[in-house]
């Protein structure tokens, strides 16, 4: 191992990267605990490439044959059933993870001056999750997902102006058929995964470069701090290897249903779903009167997230007082809110009819 | 003078450099995004499509059918009446059908309901069903767009 190094080191700057890798520190404090979702989501996503890349070996796009293979997958491959689940599972953890370390975040001021690229960066990362997990639903071509992806790019169609013709875009055509599922599976193995992996690594080394945030009321109070590799590193470790148990317990014992097969001529069955963490979204459309003030009620549903959404994005250009040391308390009523209105309209959404 | 000379020079070189970079730029992006719409497959008219017979349905029946590229709902009301529509919601795009226990027609995806006529009478969607012209010639159901 040493003769290794020795023989890299002789011919490449391996002392600078390991000064580099050494350069981040993690301060100690009473909210600690927020560092390690971040690392979470992460390590979520590497089970994701990792089980994805697996489930290839097998898949096959196509309204005649999806359906198929994934049923081949988990009942004729050998721990296809649990690679499948694994996947399902992970990739709903890390949508969990990435909630978790976006609101600690955003409850912590960190994304105040000069982490304001960090945050963009992260809520890029968090459309992006949202895209795979919009786009991997559908892959198995079953009739919740089928319909439940009919509605999804339906919303995306009743955006003025370009709603038409990403409508188009999205599903290959006018109705959702074997074209959308050839489409939703580039975007899903192919295009999303290169750019999130731009986002992924442009976020992780403006970590590097500028080191661990500390919560804006805890500024000035730090007293120690750990360095973060090896020793947080070691840490991550231990919670990656919590995490990996939690998934495979979870797959295991709450395999991941297959459902029926899509059918284009049958109607919607009751209690369509979309993933969870659309559901508050699924939820309030259903709420929403056909008309709000003489405008379409799927229209201001669809106009108040996307306000929402850019509001998030660009917190960081709102929100001025933080970088100046102030926390203003509106950030945190907002975000108290925002929590709360997710969690009802998430629980609604599975318990009333 | 001479510091002039060389920057319109200059000048005119970066112009004529952006001006072929940005035309082939655009060059091999036109394809790129004309690729990404999909085709528009021609589509044939419907004049008329044969979906059953009257036996098949009984009354406070209902049953779909393909009519074209989208589903068909067809109702025989508890009067014996046969109605038909497209059976696209007007809401978010699912697949109504016809709840006998409620005597409405109903969407699953947001509760919609519309009326035995097609008129959205609860729940999120904004316009009525699209109906449909049912014709019954001996026994045999037929349905065609209505005119």
């Amino acid at each position: 191992m040493r003769g290794l190094i020795n023989w890299l080191a002789e011919r490449y700057q391996i002392d600078q990267l390991l000064s580099f890798a050494k350069k981040k520190d993690v301060p100690i404090h009473k909210e600690f605990v927020w560092y390690y979702f971040g690392g979470i989501a992460l390590f979520l996503f590497i089970i994701q490439v990792f089980t994805g890349i697996l489930l290839l070996l097998y898949y096959k796009p196509g309204a005649d044959t999806a359906f198929e293979s994934v049923q081949f997958i988990v009942t004729k491959v050998k721990y296809g059933w649990l690679i499948r689940s694994i996947h399902s599972w992970s990739a709903n953890l890390m949508v969990l993870a990435a909630f978790i370390h976006m609101f600690s975040n955003l409850f912590a001021r960190t994304y105040r001056k000069p982490r304001e690229l960090t945050w963009i960066s992260g809520m890029f990362l968090f459309f992006l999750s949202m895209g795979f997990g919009f786009s991997g639903y559908l892959l198995p071509w079953n009739e919740l997902a089928f319909f439940a992806t009919k509605v999804g790019t339906d919303i995306a169609g009743a955006v003025p102006i370009i709603g038409e013709y990403m409508l188009v875009f999205l599903r290959g055509g006018q109705d959702v058929t074997g074209g959308t599922l050839s489409r939703f599976f580039g975007f899903h193995v192919a295009v999303l995964p290169g750019i999130f992996t731009l986002f992924l690594a442009a976020h992780l080394a403006i970590i590097q470069f500028q080191g661990m945030s500390t919560p804006l009321h805890l500024e000035g109070k730090i007293k120690r701090k750990m360095p973060f590799f090896p020793n947080f590193m070691l840490r991550d470790l231990v919670v990656w290897i919590g995490v990996l148990n939690v998934v495979a317990l979870l797959a295991v014992f709450f395999p991941w249903e297959l459902g029926v097969k899509a059918d284009a001529f049958q109607a919607a069955p009751a209690g369509i779903k979309p993933e969870w963490y659309f559901m508050f979204m699924f939820q309030t459309l259903k709420f929403l009167p056909a008309e709000v003030f003489f405008i379409e009620g799927e229209l201001v549903g669809i106009g108040g997230f996307s306000l929402a959404g850019i509001l998030v994005v660009l917190l960081p250009f709102i929100d001025r007082k933080s970088s100046r040391g102030i926390k203003h308390p509106l950030v945190t009523i907002l975000g108290v809110l925002a929590v709360l209105f997710i969690i009802a309209m998430t629980i609604v959404g599975y318990t009333i009819e | 003078m001479e510091g002039n000379k060389t920057n319109s020079r200059r000048g005119f070189l970066n112009v004529l450099l952006g001006g072929t970079l940005a035309t082939f730029f655009g060059m091999v992006i036109y394809p790129v995004i004309r690729l990404m719409e999909p085709p528009k497959l021609p589509e044939a008219d419907i004049s008329s499509v044969a979906v059953g017979k009257i036996t098949d349905l009984k009354p406070d029946q209902s049953k779909l059918f393909k009519f074209g590229r989208q589903p068909g709902l067809l109702i025989r009301t508890s009067e014996g009446e046969f109605k038909a529509f497209i059976a696209t919601c007007t809401h978010l795009d699912c697949t109504v059908q016809y709840r006998s226990d409620m005597k409405i027609i109903w969407c699953a995806c947001h509760n919609g309901q519309y009326d035995l006529n097609g008129l959205n009478v609860a729940g999120p969607p904004p316009r009525p069903l699209t109906p449909l012209e049912v014709h019954i010639k001996d026994d045999a159901i037929f349905v065609s767009p209505k005119a």
